[in-house]
């Protein structure tokens, strides 16, 4: 189809999307790109197509005589992106992946690759895992453009969630919920809520991830989101539990009553969570804390108010208030802080030494809104610890430490060497520092910091020097000490040479002057001398408003002030001008006789001045103060009016009343409100029921108290322990269990081969012995349906019955030293043992072979069941080299042949063990069992109940597994047990010889618990046998493998019926 | 990597075993085999209580080599006295070791260290109760620990800078004359000298003679920056000269700052030492190195 296209088309459009041709890999430069539409016409290929495989350029091969001769026929076919498409259809997934590499960066680069939807959709079912995520990236990107399309992917994404690789079960959930088409939105509930009860933590976590998408494309779901929200609070992973608790955080942030049962598990799960998710849960449990604990620093508040009230109230009626606020403190009962409120600030306390930046933020947050006055100063050394990282945190955290250093100044005081100012620090940050340092000044340190701000007041950095005068006003203002010294420092500075400085000086001067004047009026007249060399208006100003202000007290200087301004009015700046109107009026009401004249001047020019605002105001002042016979009653109070006493200004912190945002918040580093931000509440004046967040413990665990489950819970972190290793409840995945198994199977088969030779000598040596041992062999096997079990194991318990092939090349078998997670694998339990038949004596002409599953783990595998098999010699003639051949198991089955067998005498039985590995299958193994003459076909299909070991675990543990294994893999059936078999023994032996499983131990009387582990993949299996009122009882079967749960629960309950 | 802007995983050695990072073996296997670097498992680490450790780590040398860097922040006076002088360290580790190898790491003097703050692999409880770093490494390179020298101890400054820097008012030009020597530096050398300064604006441009190693003045950001290399303390290093000042302006108000840069091999400035590395868990004996290391942090000399 592509040698119809037309030349010109062809060089019209790729220009026009040069993404859409194949991309050189290497050294693709643009230059190439841009002179690319005169590619072809000469002879030899593109070199832009070059990096094209073979196949790729057959089709493009033949365009090309065509665009040379230059005659193009009609139909147009070539549209944009062809080439991808083709890619995208083949069958290679190396090709695939080139074209989706291209269209991810496309789409990175902000091109329009929409129209490739189809195409793309298709592959999202490819094997290859690579294309497959970036088919998912483009989906993520596209699907909410092409809904209907994008809907072709979800029959994909559904048989994703499916799968039995986590990974793959978690990306597809991750990618369906990132799709936002509002019709699939029941899909995603479905999705969410499945996944919710993912038996991997890890696909529980990106279900909690879902969650507040979902509720963004559509928050009707509301409601059935909250309920799976509060499913996966329960969750005792600490994977789940940060995401959770995001999840919570974007959704019903209100449903704080969620958080009650969850709250003592969070706080010891804390430190195991992972980093981001600690940030979510401190912040999230800060605002807990505010509304279910009272406040630690109500009593020192309150004693704090009656103190002052006393101070100052010496009236009788004061005193009075003091001794009724006295009794209300006495009523009040002393505080006892809430243990979980204890527990909190406890678990949370470690935390200040994480590396995270963030998490430290989060807990000194915590701190300052939670903890008692006394124990605030901890977070200190942390955030000053913080510092020194880069200059983003060090803003964020020097915003928050001004905040903090208002309220508790006594916190940073050790570290005020840590906030002094390196000339290499940015601008906004040294303005921070300067505003802690102010903070932070005290009677006691002020001499050094104003030393310091000396330093400060030469930097070159003008901004900050102005800032620094600033900051030495407000150490003036607050501490009386110093403020002759400040002002007569900030005097000097009238004089520097740089006018920024000196204005700014001159308006903190201003301000500090107000606050006592009579003593100052030197520092007044020094400033009056200033209006000659000063020309920021700013400054200007300031000096005439402290002029008229004062001007009593520098009587001589004030009008002749008033007359040089007259002179250069018309020069000044507007705020200046106004100054001077303001001025005039005042001298003209304390010294008419000298200024009248002047100010007459200054108003008439101010009446024909440009700005209106000027002409206004010299209008108004003439009405007031120059009395005419038409301006009447307002006249007299005109010196009331301009010479009242004005208070002097507060010099204050811009930090001063941030706290009332949550620290750490992005509102805080505003200091306004931003959306989403959740309110920290008030302490509650009365403590709501702390019985809220007991959590309902089940009879078993009642002994273990709150400090045993935390203990449990950091164990893994920071315990002393060497046992660490082994998986907590984080860690009870498929592939960790495992590995670890095959990690101590080694181990054990390392530490085996040392005695092999031992065993070897003995058997040997036992060679005469063999005959006897056979006698006692087939005596056991015809007692096999009674006593059988319990003696065999205790008579050769080790030594198999190998016959005579004494040199096996399985190694023998040496009690497994593993220990899987909290329970171990039992030797084990021998209930009555069943035989099959293999061969029968007439199909076998006259061999016939038995097996029975021995209940003995498999030597050499601890994945493969041991098969006892027992071939008896029924013909006359000796039967010859008898093995196993041609084993053809199914895809992934094991089998691990017996020995063979030289010879066998007639009448003679021979016992041997095969080791197969079923796959936690009952699928037959398939293999032929040979002699020298003939060849049999056998199958040994093993019953459910043989493909797993017992395991020992105590109540507890068994508890806890079950906990785990709810939901999908729970199957509970009714079963009526028949008259024989009520009694506690006959149960236990029906079960045990229906399924190789371990009993454990349990409380109740009328319930039985056992418990095993696939024999392959390990994974547990539980049953529960609870016996009602009469007849009538209830089977619970938990295991993850629901095939093996189902069988399993039919066979028990057929050989109870039995 | 993020999930709908929230961190879903950080951890390098997770994020390494989910696109493993190219190595030539790697690609050559792949174009081979057409395999990715993509894997297509979970990460084990990602379920396991020591999540920032890959499992089945092999080496056919096993090492833990452990970096003690110190960094002295200070600014000094104008006269040489010292205004406010810092310790700051960290503990960096490249630990190659097989297995999963539980490593403790004890300290001669532990009540040095005023504040720590861990990698998350640090068993904080026994940090608290003995003052042992006990801890099952990640593999490859981590920041084991960072630290803080309590405040109340001296800190040794190790080097000082005599500085004569003058602009007269009338003429436009200036003295300028550095000398770094070294001081309280236990015997070691001091190098990687670097001495730079911001000079005030006014400042055109500078003809100044050094007594070793190169400088270099910009005339546009007026940087000065003077690589001095090692401090000979025979003939101590010294950059002398004149500065050409813009013609017509007044003298700058400030003298300029500077700031130090140094290195000194084989010495903790606090003098913190390691007294062992032990290792449980595995049974081979690994190789074990410990260097020491004092840098200048943020030093600045005030003029």
């Amino acid at each position: 189809m592509l040698s119809l296209l037309p030349v010109q088309k062809l060089l019209r459009q790729l220009p026009a999307g040069p993404a859409g041709r194949p991309k050189k890999t290497a050294g693709g430069d643009t230059a190439e790109e841009v002179t690319s539409p005169v590619l072809a016409t000469e002879a030899g290929q593109p070199t832009c197509y070059s990096a094209l495989r073979a196949e790729e350029l057959r089709p493009l091969a033949t365009t090309k005589p065509m665009v040379a001769t230059g005659t193009g026929p009609p139909p147009t076919l070539w549209r944009r992106h062809d080439d991808l498409k083709e890619m995208l259809d083949s069958n290679k997934d190396s090709l695939k992946l080139e074209a989706m590499k291209r269209i991810v960066a496309m789409i990175a680069r902000g091109k329009n690759a929409s129209d490739l939807f189809p195409a793309v959709v298709k592959n999202v079912a490819c094997k290859n895992i690579e294309v497959k995520k970036l088919v998912y990236v483009y989906l993520v990107r596209y699907a909410e453009e092409q809904q209907d399309l994008a809907l072709l992917s979800i029959s994909t994404f559904q048989r994703g969630l499916k799968d039995p690789n986590q990974l793959i079960r978690a990306s597809a959930l991750r990618v369906l919920s990132s799709i936002r088409v509002p019709i699939i939105v029941p899909i995603m509930m479905l999705a969410i809520k499945e996944a919710a009860s993912d038996m991997s933590p890890y696909v529980r976590k990106t279900a909690a991830h879902a969650i507040p998408k979902l509720y963004s494309l559509d928050s009707d779901q509301k409601d059935q989101l909250i309920e799976v929200i509060e499913k996966l609070l329960a969750d005792k992973t600490t994977l789940v539990a940060g995401s959770v608790v995001m999840a919570f955080e974007e959704v019903c942030p209100e449903r704080i009553d969620l958080i009650h049962k969850n709250y003592r598990k969070l706080c010891n799960l804390l430190i195991d969570v992972e980093e981001w998710g600690q940030v979510v849960i401190i912040n999230m449990l800060t605002r807990y804390a505010r509304t279910q604990f009272l406040s630690p620093n109500q009593n020192e508040s309150l004693l704090e108010e009656s103190a002052e009230k006393a101070f100052y109230g010496s009236e009788d009626e004061d005193a009075k208030d003091a001794k009724a606020e006295a009794a209300s403190l006495a009523k009040r009962k002393p505080y006892v802080m809430d243990p979980d409120h204890r527990l909190l600030l406890r678990n949370t306390k470690p935390l200040l030494q994480s590396r995270n930046a963030a998490v430290v933020m989060a807990v000194a947050q915590l701190y300052f809104h939670l903890a008692p006055k006394a124990e605030v100063g901890v977070i200190a050394k942390a955030l000053v610890r913080l510092l020194r990282s880069h200059s983003e945190v060090q803003y964020v955290v020097l915003q928050n430490v001004a905040t903090m250093s208002i309220k508790r100044r006594g916190m940073f005081e050790p570290y005020l060497k840590s906030f002094y100012i390196r000339s290499t620090d940015p601008t906004q940050i040294k303005i921070l520092k300067l505003e802690v340092l102010t903070n932070l000044a005290n009677e006691t340190n002020i001499s050094t910091i104003l030393r310091e701000f000396q330093t400060y007041i030469r930097s070159m950095d003008k901004d900050f020097v102005a800032a620094t005068i600033q900051a030495i006003g407000r150490c003036a203002t607050n501490i009386g000490k110093v403020r002759d010294t400040c002002l007569n420092g900030l005097v000097q500075l009238l004089s520097n040479r740089d006018e920024l400085v000196v204005a700014e000086s001159v308006v903190v001067i201003k301000k500090l002057l107000q606050m006592q004047p009579a003593q100052h009026s030197e520092i007044i007249k020094h400033m009056a001398k200033l209006t000659d060399n000063i020309q920021v208006p700013m400054a200007r100003a300031s000096i005439l408003w402290l002029i008229g202000e004062y001007c009593e007290h520098v009587p001589k200087i004030a009008p002749d002030v008033l007359r040089k301004m007259a002179k250069s009015f018309t020069n000044e700046e507007d705020i200046v001008k106004l100054q001077v109107i303001n001025l005039a009026a005042k001298l003209y009401l304390t010294n008419s006789k000298q200024s009248k004249l002047l100010t007459q001047y200054v108003l008439n020019l101010a009446k024909y001045d440009q700005n209106y605002d000027i002409r206004d105001r010299a209008r108004f002042i003439r009405q007031l103060i120059v009395p005419t016979e038409k301006s009447g009653a307002l006249n007299k109070y005109a010196k009331k009016l301009f010479l009242a006493q004005k208070p002097a200004p507060i010099l204050e912190s811009s930090f001063k009343d941030r706290d009332h945002f949550q620290l750490g918040s992005l509102s805080h580093l505003l200091n306004t409100k931003a959306v989403g931000y959740q309110e920290l509440p008030d302490w509650p004046d009365e403590a709501p029921d702390p019985s809220v967040r007991n959590v309902e413990v089940p009879e078993w665990t009642k002994c273990t108290s709150r400090e045993k489950r935390k203990e449990k819970v950091e164990k893994p972190f920071y315990s002393d322990s060497e046992g660490e290793s082994g998986p907590t409840e984080s860690a009870d995945s498929e592939p960790e269990s495992v590995s670890e198994e095959s990690g101590s199977s080694s181990s054990s088969s390392s530490s085996s081969s040392g005695s092999e030779e031992e065993d070897e000598d003995e058997e040997e040596g036992s060679g005469e012995q063999s005959e006897d041992k056979e006698e006692e062999e087939e005596k056991r096997l015809k007692r096999k349906e009674k006593e059988g079990s319990q003696k065999a194991a205790s008579g050769s318990t080790g030594r198999y019955p190998l016959g005579r092939a004494s040199r096996s090349p399985i190694p023998p078998w040496h009690p497994p030293h593993r220990s899987l997670g909290p329970s171990q694998l039992l030797s084990p339990a021998f209930g009555a043992v069943r035989t099959y038949e293999l061969l029968h004596r007439m199909a076998g002409e006259g061999l016939s072979v038995e097996y029975c599953f021995s209940r003995r783990p498999f030597p050499g595998d601890p994945h493969m069941v041991a098969v006892q098999i027992q071939i008896s010699n029924n013909t006359d003639a000796e039967v010859k080299s008898l093995r196993v051949s041609e084993p053809k198991p199914l895809s992934g089955m094991r089998i691990q042949e017996f020995p063979e067998i030289e010879r066998l005498a007639p009448g003679d039985t021979v016992s041997v063990v095969m080791g197969i590995d079923f796959c936690d299958s009952t699928q037959a193994a398939n293999f032929q069992l040979c002699t020298h003459t003939r060849h049999f076909y056998v199958s040994i299909q093993p019953p459910v109940g043989e493909l797993m070991a017992p395991v020992f675990m105590s109540e507890n543990e068994f508890k806890k597994e079950q906990g785990k294994l709810m939901g999908m893999s729970e199957i509970t059936e009714k079963v009526t047990l028949p008259e024989k078999c009520r009694s506690d023994h006959a149960i236990v032996q029906q079960v045990t010889s229906a399924a190789n499983v371990g009993r454990v131990p349990c409380g109740a009387d009328n319930e039985y618990r056992f418990a095993a582990k696939t024999v392959t993949s390990g994974s547990l299996v539980l049953i529960t046998l609870e016996r009602r009122e009469g007849a009538a009882a209830q089977l619970i079967v938990n295991s993850e493998k629901m095939v093996i749960g189902t069988m399993l629960v039919k066979d028990i309950v057929q050989a109870l019926a039995q | 990597m993020l999930d709908n802007g929230f961190p879903l995983a950080t951890e390098s050695n997770i994020l390494k075993e989910l696109i493993k990072p190219p190595t030539i073996l790697r690609t050559v296997v792949n174009t081979i085999t057409g395999s990715t670097n993509v894997g297509d498992q979970l990460p084990t680490g990602q379920l396991s209580v020591v999540p920032w450790r890959r499992t089945g780590v092999k080496y056919t040398n096993n090492e833990a080599y452990f970096d003690v860097i110190e960094e002295i922040d200070a600014i000094i006076d104008k006269s040489g006295s010292t205004i406010t002088a810092e310790i700051q360290g960290v503990i960096d580790a490249c630990v190659k070791l097989t297995g999963m190898p539980d490593l403790t790491l004890s300290f001669m003097n532990p009540r040095l260290l005023d504040d720590v703050s861990f990698h998350p692999c640090v068993r904080f409880k026994r940090w608290e109760s003995e003052r042992i770093l006990s801890f099952i490494p990640p593999d490859g390179n981590f920041r084991l620990l960072s630290y803080h020298v309590s405040a109340q101890n001296l800190v040794a400054i190790p080097v000082y800078v005599k500085h004569n820097i003058s602009f007269r008012d009338s003429s436009s030009l200036g003295r300028f004359e550095i000398t770094v020597g070294p001081k309280q530096t236990m015997g070691k050398t001091v190098e990687g000298v670097m001495v730079t300064s911001q000079m005030p604006k006014g400042v055109l441009n500078m003809t100044l003679t050094p007594s070793q190693g190169t400088h270099i003045f910009d005339p546009v950001t007026k940087l000065l920056s003077w690589d001095v290399g090692k401090i000979n303390p025979q003939k101590l290093p010294s950059l002398k000269g004149s500065m050409t000042l813009q013609a017509g302006t007044s003298k700058p108000d400030e003298n300029p700052t500077i700031n130090l840069q140094f290195k000194i091999q084989q010495l903790a400035i606090s003098g913190l030492k390691v007294n062992r590395l032990d290792m449980y868990g595995e049974k081979y004996k690994p190789f074990k190195g410990i260097k020491y290391m004092t840098k200048a942090g943020k030093f600045q000399v005030r003029t």
